[in-house]
């Protein structure tokens, strides 16, 4: 039994098909980079391991159990944006994690559990490359900066599976690359599983361990929403072509003239 | 030269380009006044300034010959305590029914209908309801500022909560919240400033339901006094006590907006 198994998924929303066909595992500590045309189904994908979307048909399997279908702290989340909560600082924006497991009530930490609490979360941000700034609030943070906070906030719950929609989509490349780095240390070091969307063809082959290509196999020209994408390409990262990189690319950029 | 849109005044002209306006309103004010009274010595239209003041001096600073009370000062305690009760009613009713029909889609389903209808109702036309229902005390001029603006505030405090981005409460859950959690560290700190603002909003509307409640029925306040002397066309009443409601309408607001600054410095950094 693999770590995710994944069996016959499908997802549709009345006639209109967005995902079919999908049959696939991962095992713990893979990180999965997801690339795709707009609209292709990669962030539906994203949110039926997050639990924010059902699967119309198909079973979807954590460690042998089916994944639950609301968000919880088996599957930690990183968005382009709106990920860190902007009335916190830095601190408490990690802190809450442990306050929201510990303290069912109040959700407030005091004395020695509070300190025992700030100390992991004070180690996490320094991880991240925070530990300057803890008493900051969000709107005090660049972008990257805040990417760094939403992913401290994630490791401090110490996820099964961490999910990435596009996280650096939105940042300049040389804080891109920077942040690269770091979350392939994370990942290293905390010994996580990864999936990772992206529109950049680069960053996924240069992150991932495994690439999926979403796309569709069958077109009706009629009806075109009546047949839904799948995974077209599962590469182990090492053994990629020139071919490959470039009939991947092609088929991302096709689809860029239509809508979303 | 540049374009009109693009030439901002200095601090210093802002200031004098402000009061200008209120100088003149003074000046023709005056001018009118001194006309009308060269006329007729008893005229009550246009009290001179010198009038005006007599009179405040009279209703501020000596006891009523008849209870001995300051009456502007007493008018004003007892109108203050109606708005601040009535307003700190609607802001706490709203803060509840706000946050968990915003929180909640059941609870919203069930009573969203309802506060939308609510909020459709003239307060006014119920006044008289709320005479009959409350009598003609404290309790009946509360209700109606309470009915006049908590429906305005429970929708404004469910739209805020709405607005807050769905992935900070999908964040919440993956971090481990339960719903109560995620209404108290992430909705309601979020909405507090947010109320603060509405609340501002609604003072204006607080305040012509307390005055239109005092001038049809009550023994006291500042609009209680208003409509008391405007039986003897008594101006030199009438306008300081305006004056006086206005400043004191502008100092509330003032200060609401300083407590949400220093509370919630994240929420006016403008992100």
């Amino acid at each position: 039994m693999s770590f995710i198994e994944i069996n016959n998924i499908w997802k549709e929303y009345g006639p209109h098909v967005i995902l079919e066909r999908l049959n696939i595992q991962v095992e713990k500590g893979e990180f999965i980079t997801i690339v795709g045309a707009s609209g292709c189904g990669k962030t539906t994908f994203l949110k039926l391991l997050l639990g924010t979307e059902t699967a119309t048909r198909g079973e979807l399997t954590l460690e042998g159990k089916k994944i639950l279908d609301e968000p919880s702290d088996e599957r930690g989340i990183v968005f382009q944006k709106y990920s860190v909560f902007p009335h916190l600082n830095v601190l408490e924006n990690v802190l809450i994690g442990v306050e929201f497991e510990q303290s069912k009530y109040l959700s407030r930490l005091f004395g020695k559990k509070k300190s025992d609490a700030r100390k992991e979360a004070e180690e996490i941000l320094k991880a991240v490359g925070l530990g300057h700034a803890i008493r900051k609030f969000p709107h005090e943070l660049s972008g990257g900066m805040q990417q760094r906070l939403a992913l401290a906030q994630a490791l401090i719950k110490k996820p099964k599976i961490l999910l990435l929609d596009e996280p650096f989509g939105a940042l300049d490349p040389g804080i891109r690359q920077d942040m690269h780095a770091l979350v392939l240390n994370l990942w290293r070091e905390h010994q996580l599983t990864i999936f990772m969307i992206t529109h950049d063809l680069k960053e996924g082959f240069y992150l991932g361990t495994r690439l999926w290509v979403f796309d569709k196999t069958r077109h009706d020209e009629h009806s075109p929403e009546s047949y839904g994408a799948t995974i077209t390409f599962d590469l182990p990262v090492t053994r990629c072509s020139e071919d490959d990189f470039s009939e991947i690319e092609t088929s991302m950029k096709k689809n860029k003239s239509q809508p979303a | 030269m540049k374009k009109l849109i693009n030439q901002n005044p200095k601090i210093t002209s802002r200031w004098a380009l402000g009061i200008i306006p209120f100088f003149l309103i003074g000046i023709i004010y005056l001018m009118a006044s001194n006309a009308r009274l060269a006329e007729n010595p008893d005229d009550k239209l246009l009290p001179s300034f010198a009038s005006i003041g007599a009179a405040v001096n009279r209703m501020a600073f000596e006891p009523s010959k008849r209870t001995g009370e300051y009456l502007m000062v007493a008018d004003t305690v007892s109108s203050l305590k109606r708005l601040i009760i009535g307003v700190g009613v609607s802001a706490l009713t709203a803060l509840l029914l706000g946050v968990f029909m915003g929180a909640i889609p059941y609870v919203r389903a069930n009573l969203s209908p309802l506060v939308t209808a609510i909020s459709l109702i003239p307060p006014m036309a119920i006044l008289p309801i709320l005479f009959i229902t409350f009598g003609l005390g404290e309790l009946s001029k509360v209700m109606l500022i309470v009915i006049g603006i908590a429906p305005f505030l429970i929708r404004d405090t469910l739209q805020r909560v709405l607005d807050i981005p769905q992935e900070q409460l999908i964040k919440a859950q993956t971090l481990g919240a339960n719903t109560w959690q995620i209404i108290v560290r992430v909705i309601f700190p979020q909405v507090m400033p947010r109320l603060l603002a509405a609340i501002r909003l609604s003072l204006g509307a607080a305040w012509l339901f307390l005055i239109a409640a005092e001038a049809i029925a009550s023994t006291d306040g500042l609009g209680y006094r208003i409509f008391l002397v405007r039986r003897y066309m008594a101006m030199d009443v009438i306008l300081p006590y305006v004056a006086w409601i206005t400043l004191l309408a502008f100092a509330i607001d003032y200060i609401l907006n300083r407590l949400s600054k220093r509370l919630y410095p994240w929420f006016h950094a403008g992100v």
